[in-house]
């Protein structure tokens, strides 16, 4: 066998330095599939007593006993669910006409101002939301809104019961403001990607700023709009502290939005250090599992949608 | 079409104009009706013990929270420290070598999927995999949970700041006879150093203010940290337990709590994007 020459050797050694570089980056970046996997099959092998116990009926029994050790998840779901839609039905609507005011209307020194505000609404941590939802937001909402609102829609069973604060309108009004920044600036970047054209073109034809928008800017951005109202779909149905410090954490269904509720996130955050015995523990565990497979379902969905919009508008959001 | 009124047309232009300013405003009213009563009633909690000594037992005031605050600044280190390396060479793949393969569009989706995930749920991942097992709560458990936020994070925002790096670059480098891995590391890395230093800033600051993923796996603890596989002191697992007590004085300790956590995260959210801007200003 030929001696290798000098040049040669260091290239050889060059080369499995740089296989060993590529291997070690493909390693870390197989970390981040290892762990979604090793979530879910953690929570699935964790859950295992609970899911033998209670079966399907677990997601549709209201129970929720630790001392005769019997558990249900419809409770923790229902004021999941209940404080989204709040959160969404507030939320949407304010974070695409703030985005407006943004990109449209607000010249330019105050759309920055505004935009690093609304920014720093998405840094603010969630205990924070809490702290001040707790002590300051609730005692506001018990002694103005709930009042007011019991008086004028009090006819509805959505805004019957005593005004205490806590609980589930409390909580949605604050996750609307936790989750306006994400949509507010996904938003945002749709409406910068319509063309001027287009826009000058209806500005052209006689149209007032509201009509461009409505005609033509949300219209052209309308799936990214989507897009961006399920990422903060998906933020609202897993935030934890916020929640678990303004809802109340009572194990119960009621129809009036003033009385206390929980969510699958709040439970967790309550009852979790506290569960000693393995079924309760279990069954906290199959609750993150069903949290788990929502946010799931809603981020492969997000994930899907925008990749669509991105492939359409020829640029990545 | 149905012709209107120019009056009804300009009208409703104006309403909405009006509307969304408000709808502005009120976001611009949160931020600051949230800041001010965390920096009220946070200030007041301020003195020497707070920051110097550890919790007093339950109903008796004075005291301060210094084994929390150290606590905190550890796990948070300590997260750093395993997330900041995996994330970024995360990203090296994900820039360099995967670019377009489906194995790199694979990691790309779980990164996305593990950051949506509510962070309790990397809680109760912690604690069934880290926790459980050992059979005691530990701060290198909250550290763990806190890297896997950071994670996807550090990834995805490496990706992006190494993809911005021209080609031409790499290419005078690897002409030049530079292995791959000096190209990168030394010329790639150097030239997106604002860039990356900025995502692990904007992590660090999202893992600062967490607490749902610490909750049961770094606990809390009254006492000095002797070591992170105990129980772990930490601000936001106090804030907690603090705001949920009877004793005015330990909810009064929960607000100084929050302030110097508020402090910390939006020092580093307004630092990491003040470093990004002067760059792009020089630059350009």
């Amino acid at each position: 066998m030929p001696k290798l020459s000098p040049f040669q050797s260091r290239s050889a050694l060059q080369n499995r330095a740089d296989l060993a570089f590529r291997g070690i980056t493909v390693f870390c970046a197989t970390v981040l599939i290892i762990i979604m996997l090793a979530i879910f099959f953690e929570l699935v092998r964790n859950s295992g007593l609970s899911i033998k116990k209670f079966g399907l009926g677990f997601l549709l029994s209201m129970a929720w006993n630790p001392v005769t050790q019997n558990f249900g998840a419809l409770t923790s779901i229902f004021g999941t669910v209940v404080s989204t839609i709040i959160a969404m039905i507030i939320a949407v609507p304010l974070s695409i006409i703030t985005a407006l005011f943004l990109v449209e209307l607000a010249p330019p020194i105050l759309s920055r101002i505004v935009g690093i505000g609304v920014e720093l609404l998405a840094a603010v941590p969630s205990i924070i939301y809490g702290m001040w939802g707790l002590f300051v937001f609730a005692p506001f909402m018990a002694d103005h809104i709930q009042p007011a609102l019991g008086k004028t829609l009090g006819f509805l069973p959505l805004f019957q019961g005593p005004p205490m604060g806590i609980g589930m309108l409390s909580a949605g009004i604050i996750l609307a403001l936790m989750i306006i920044p994400f949509i507010c600036a996904v938003t945002r970047d749709v409406f910068q990607m319509v063309p001027a054209a287009v826009k000058e073109a209806g500005f052209g034809m006689g149209s007032t700023t509201w009509e461009v928008t409505r005609k033509v800017t949300i219209r052209y951005g309308f799936r990214g709009v989507i897009g961006a109202c399920f990422l903060g779909l998906g933020r609202a149905v897993g935030e934890t502290m916020a929640v678990t410090f303004v809802i109340g954490n009572d194990h119960r269904i009621s129809a009036s939005l003033f009385s206390a509720g929980n969510s699958i996130a709040s439970t967790l955050a309550n009852e979790f250090a506290e569960a000693a015995e393995p079924i309760y523990l279990s069954s906290l565990i199959e609750l993150g599992l069903v949290l788990f497979l929502i946010t799931f379902l809603i981020q492969i969905f997000a994930q899907l949608w925008l990749r669509r919009i991105a492939k359409g508008m020829g640029d990545r959001l | 079409m149905k012709a209107r009124s120019l009056f009804a047309r300009r009208l409703s232009d104006y309403l909405i104009k009006i509307l969304s300013a408000l709808a502005a405003l009120i976001a611009i009213f949160a931020l600051g009706w949230i800041l001010s009563v965390v920096v009220s009633r946070g200030v007041s909690a301020f003195n020497l013990d707070f920051f110097t000594k550890l919790p007093t037992p339950p109903g008796i005031s004075g005291g301060g929270l210094a084994n929390a605050i150290l606590g905190t600044l550890l796990i948070t280190a300590l997260a750093s420290l395993i997330g900041i390396p995996i994330g970024m060479l995360a990203g090296v793949y994900l820039a360099e070598f995967g670019l377009d393969r489906p194995f790199a569009s694979m990691i790309r989706f779980a990164a996305n999927v593990v950051m949506g995930m509510p962070s309790i749920i990397i809680g109760v991942f912690v604690y069934t995999l880290v926790v459980k097992p050992a059979r005691h709560f530990s701060g290198y458990a909250g550290a763990i949970a806190l890297a896997i936020i950071m994670l996807p994070l550090i990834a995805r925002t490496s990706e992006d700041m190494l993809r911005l790096v021209p080609n031409s670059l790499r290419e005078s480098a690897l002409a030049l006879g530079a292995p791959r891995w000096k190209v990168t590391l030394g010329v790639v890395f150097r030239s997106a150093k604002t860039g990356l230093i900025t995502g692990a800033l904007l992590a660090l600051a999202r893992i600062s203010g967490e607490t749902a993923p610490l909750l049961f796996t770094a606990l809390n603890s009254s006492y000095w940290m002797r070591s992170p596989k105990e129980p772990t002191a930490n601000l936001t697992v106090t804030i907690f337990n603090y705001a949920m007590s009877p004793y005015p004085d330990w909810k009064a300790k929960a607000w100084g709590a929050s302030l110097l956590i508020m402090i910390a995260v939006l020092a580093l959210s307004i630092f990491s994007r003040w470093i990004f801007r002067e760059k792009k200003i020089r630059k350009g």
